[in-house]
């Protein structure tokens, strides 16, 4: 368990994509994944809104 | 089916799994590298499918009963639903198999069985749509989905089990359960699930809700 703490302090070599990071650009990707998200949930919540219209219609009429 | 509290809810869980996803830190692990991420987005697209499938298995029991056609929609429509992440998950998947281990699709048994269990729902629909009589369509399409859904479980989850593979989690792999995963990524991994299968649910439900409609248009 000491040994496995110890080991998170140190760059093991292995390649990651710590150059977009220092660089700052990961914030890029991650405005990017966030504003396509967004703009597909806002999406389904306008369908869901008009579906409930509908809806309302529907049963004002019977 | 009508409240917002759980979509908003969904939204806000996947919304925060695509920023602490790629923001937050993971296992430095080779071959696999940064790709590690996409844990948090391949696999709840299969937890959203099978969630989706047992809804739908569930209402095709139920319909068998209650001979209701209410019953009947939410079981297709949930149908339509999983069949769309399980499409999701196969694409994810190849394309993380190709930059992480070399090829798009090396006949894993893990990939080849996701990919007949998916075609065991498209043929469900097919099934459905062969019938034209509306009580027979539903029944025999429940008494298919009674059997589908417990082939897609034996192959998703025991045969792969049983043979080599490549996949994580399979074949001696080390996998993403409880005991591979790392905490950090845990973080992340249980809410992306949740709020995918919250986002899936809710497809499931727009899709229902506009064929009942269409149904009762059709009835008047």
């Amino acid at each position: 368990m000491l040994t496995a703490i110890q080991l998170f302090a140190q760059d093991n070599g292995v390649e990651m994509a710590d150059r977009l990071r220092s660089d700052g650009k990961i914030y890029v990707v991650v405005t990017c994944i966030v504003i396509i998200l967004v703009g597909l949930l806002a999406y389904l919540f306008s369908i869901d809104k008009r579906l409930k219209k509908i809806e309302k219609e529907n049963t004002g009429k019977n | 089916m009508y409240k917002n509290w759980w979509k908003i809810l969904g939204s806000v869980l996947v919304i925060y799994t695509a920023i602490a996803g790629i923001l937050m830190g993971v296992p430095r692990l080779p071959i696999i590298n940064e790709s590690i991420r996409n844990l948090y987005f391949h696999v709840p697209m299969w937890f959203a499918m099978i969630v989706l499938f047992s809804i739908s298995v569930f209402y095709s029991i139920k319909s068998l009963s209650s001979k209701s056609e209410i019953d009947d929609i939410k079981a297709v429509e949930s149908v339509n639903a999983g069949i769309i992440f399980g499409l999701l998950g196969l694409v994810t998947g190849a394309i993380w198999a190709k930059y992480t281990w070399g090829q798009f699709w090396s006949f894993d048994p893990k990939q080849n069985f996701a990919a007949i269990s998916v075609l065991l729902y498209f043929a469900y629909l097919i099934l459905r749509n062969a019938i034209d009589e509306e009580q027979k369509r539903a029944k025999i399409s429940a008494i298919y989905n009674i059997f589908a859904f417990p082939m897609m479980v034996v192959l998703l989850f025991v045969l792969p089990r049983l043979k080599d593979s490549l996949h994580p989690g399979n074949g001696g792999n080390p996998g993403f359960n409880s005991y591979d995963l790392d905490s950090r990524m845990r973080m992340v991994f249980y809410p992306a699930c949740l709020g995918w299968i919250l986002i899936g649910y809710w497809i499931y439900t727009i899709r229902f809700r506009i064929r009942s409609i269409e149904t009762k248009q059709q009835h008047n």
